[in-house]
């Protein structure tokens, strides 16, 4: 046995030795990867760390009453976060009314009706808005939106005047016009990310509907849009995440006041815009402020997120599968 | 041939396209009333394709185009209102493909869609169709549980009986039982025997024995074309034709 030609183990042996045997490749890409997916709870820790130490002089000051005060005096030191919050969430919901409709409508018609061709050419236009620089929706919204919405609200008045969210004078900055700057935003995240779930629901679930003697319509509404729910939810959040946290073209329409008024057409602010405002020239107890608004900001994202993810729970359980 | 005085679906010289592809070749047939019709051939025959014809399936499919005519009870198909030929003319698919709904609602969602059964009159439809399907007995205490709890043959059973709510007059199976273990193929083929007592069967299968067992009259299908079609007997013991022969017999295919 012993003088026989070597057997495929010991060559394979012997190519494994040198390099790859110096290092253990397995263990090398198990490390790697193990730092990698750590980092990223690591990043967020020392940013939540980072974020609550440097606001305990107004969190210590203030105490809850900093996220239910609409006070915000930086001569007289007296800051509260509501008009922030109000401004954050008003904007993005303005945003999600216009954008998930239209999104979700532009998504079935692209996965559903468009022929490939024209569906792939669309997406591809949708996907490069997605990666169009924010201030150059702010300059857009500046430039055409405004402009366009102080057309648009004059008829809106007359018809919708007696609503109080449309009451009151229009100078084109606004709730309403940073809303719909966000929409414009958001909506291909909606889009490109809902056609890519539709498009996956098999196709033997539409026939399926179609064979029983329904309608293409009625196939997409009650069968194809039902299975693939929990998706399109999931975009939507995704867009709300982003509109949450918007800060550049949200400054350049929204007004930048801090007021919280019933009407979209009156000016506010948000959390991002005023941290990106006043951060520069911030000292003392106001950087101990924005930063605090930051943590707010974070919360907030987080307690949306959860919901997210206990709606999408809840309509699995409820739905059949 | 064996005709008849009137077959329940007739096609005349039907030819069908994916694109510029020619996939049937002027096919000829008719299809008789309450009786089981089996379809075979090797993949890519066109088996399948002609029986998507029947319901009109096909024109799911994007760049498909048929020419020639196909008739049920002595009507051109192609003119009428597509959702109406599919309540008349039913399907059940290669997989089961139950929706991600209850077991009821799966039943009730044809009846529901057409209007056809009264909100009353729904739980007596819902039960007449699972006991249609040989289904009742098994799913009767969780008629609310998810379908997709089911084993494959019972899913494939509820395809049949959602199939069946809507009354069809023609059911058209593709392959039903190519997903299923030899058990659940029995039940299905049992099945078969008390479903054309009550509507005119087509089958697709790949499996020989399968027409054999089922099947009344039987059609070989090669490369696009119907090449043999006759009394099922006729087909499996003395055929006409050598392609027919040879593809029984297991020389090719």
């Amino acid at each position: 046995m012993a003088s026989q030609a070597p057997t495929l183990q010991d060559t394979r042996a012997t190519r494994v030795s040198g390099l790859r045997s110096f290092f253990n490749m397995d263990g090398v890409a198990q490390a790697l990867v193990w730092v990698a997916g750590w980092a990223i709870v690591a990043i967020t820790a020392v940013l939540v760390f980072e974020l609550w130490m440097n606001s305990a002089e107004t969190r210590q000051k203030f105490g809850f009453d900093f996220l239910f005060s609409t006070t915000w005096d930086p001569v007289n030191g007296d800051f509260g976060a509501l008009p922030f919050i109000f401004g954050t969430l008003a904007t993005s919901a303005v945003a999600l009314i216009i954008a998930v409709p239209l999104g979700i409508g532009a998504s079935i018609f692209l996965a559903e009706l468009a022929p490939p061709r024209i569906s792939d050419a669309l997406t591809f236009c949708i996907e490069l808005l997605a990666a169009v620089p924010s201030v150059i929706f702010g300059l857009i919204g500046i430039f055409v939106l405004v402009p366009a919405l102080q057309v648009m609200v004059p008829w809106l008045k007359a018809g919708l005047g007696f609503l109080p969210i449309f009451s009151g004078a229009f100078y084109g900055v606004s709730i309403l016009s940073a809303g719909v700057v966000l929409a414009v935003m958001i909506v291909p995240f909606i889009i490109s990310i809902s056609r890519e779930v539709l498009m996956a629901v098999p196709r033997d679930l539409r026939e399926a509907a179609l064979a029983l003697g329904a309608t293409q319509w009625e196939s997409t509404w009650q069968v194809v849009l039902p299975f693939a729910k929990v998706g399109v939810i999931g975009s939507v959040f995704l867009a709300l995440a982003r509109a949450l946290g918007e800060t550049m073209a949200v400054t350049m329409v929204v007004g930048n006041t801090p007021k919280i008024q019933a009407s979209l057409l009156a000016p506010g602010y948000s959390i991002a815009a005023v941290i990106a405002n006043e951060f520069p020239e911030a000292g003392g107890i106001q950087m101990s402020a924005l930063i605090e608004l930051g943590l707010v900001l974070f919360t907030l994202t987080i307690i949306i997120n959860g919901a997210a993810r206990l709606l999408i729970l809840a309509t699995e359980t409820k739905g059949a599968k | 041939m064996a005709p008849s005085a009137c077959p329940k679906l007739k096609s005349i010289d039907l030819n069908f396209y994916y694109g510029t592809y020619k996939a049937l070749h002027g096919i000829s047939i008719e299809i008789h009333e309450r009786k089981v019709t089996a379809f075979i051939g090797p993949s890519g025959c066109g088996k399948s394709t002609f029986l998507r014809t029947m319901n009109r399936m096909n024109e799911a499919l994007r760049n498909t185009r048929v020419e020639g005519q196909l008739l049920l009870d002595g009507e051109d198909i192609f003119p009428m209102e597509v959702s109406g030929l599919r309540r008349r003319v039913g399907m059940v698919f290669q997989r089961p493909n139950p929706f991600p709904k209850s077991i009821y609602d799966n039943v009730a969602y044809g009846p529901r869609v057409n209007g056809s059964v009264r909100r009353g009159d729904m739980d007596a439809k819902v039960e007449q169709s699972l006991r249609g399907a040989a289904l009742w007995d098994e799913v009767k205490d969780k008629l609310h549980k998810s379908a997709f709890d089911l084993s494959g043959g019972q899913q494939q059973r509820l395809c049949i009986a959602r199939a069946l709510a809507v009354d069809p007059e023609v059911l058209l199976l593709d392959e039903p039982c190519s997903a299923l273990d030899p058990i659940a193929t029995s039940k299905i083929e049992e099945l078969l025997f008390e479903l054309k007592k009550i509507c005119t069967i087509v089958i697709v299968t790949h499996n020989m024995q399968q027409a054999a067992r089922v099947a009344d009259y039987t059609g070989f299908f090669l490369l696009g074309k119907l090449i043999e079609f006759a009394d099922t007997k006729v087909i499996f013991k003395n055929p006409t034709k050598k392609e027919t022969e040879d593809y029984i017999t297991g020389r090719f295919g």
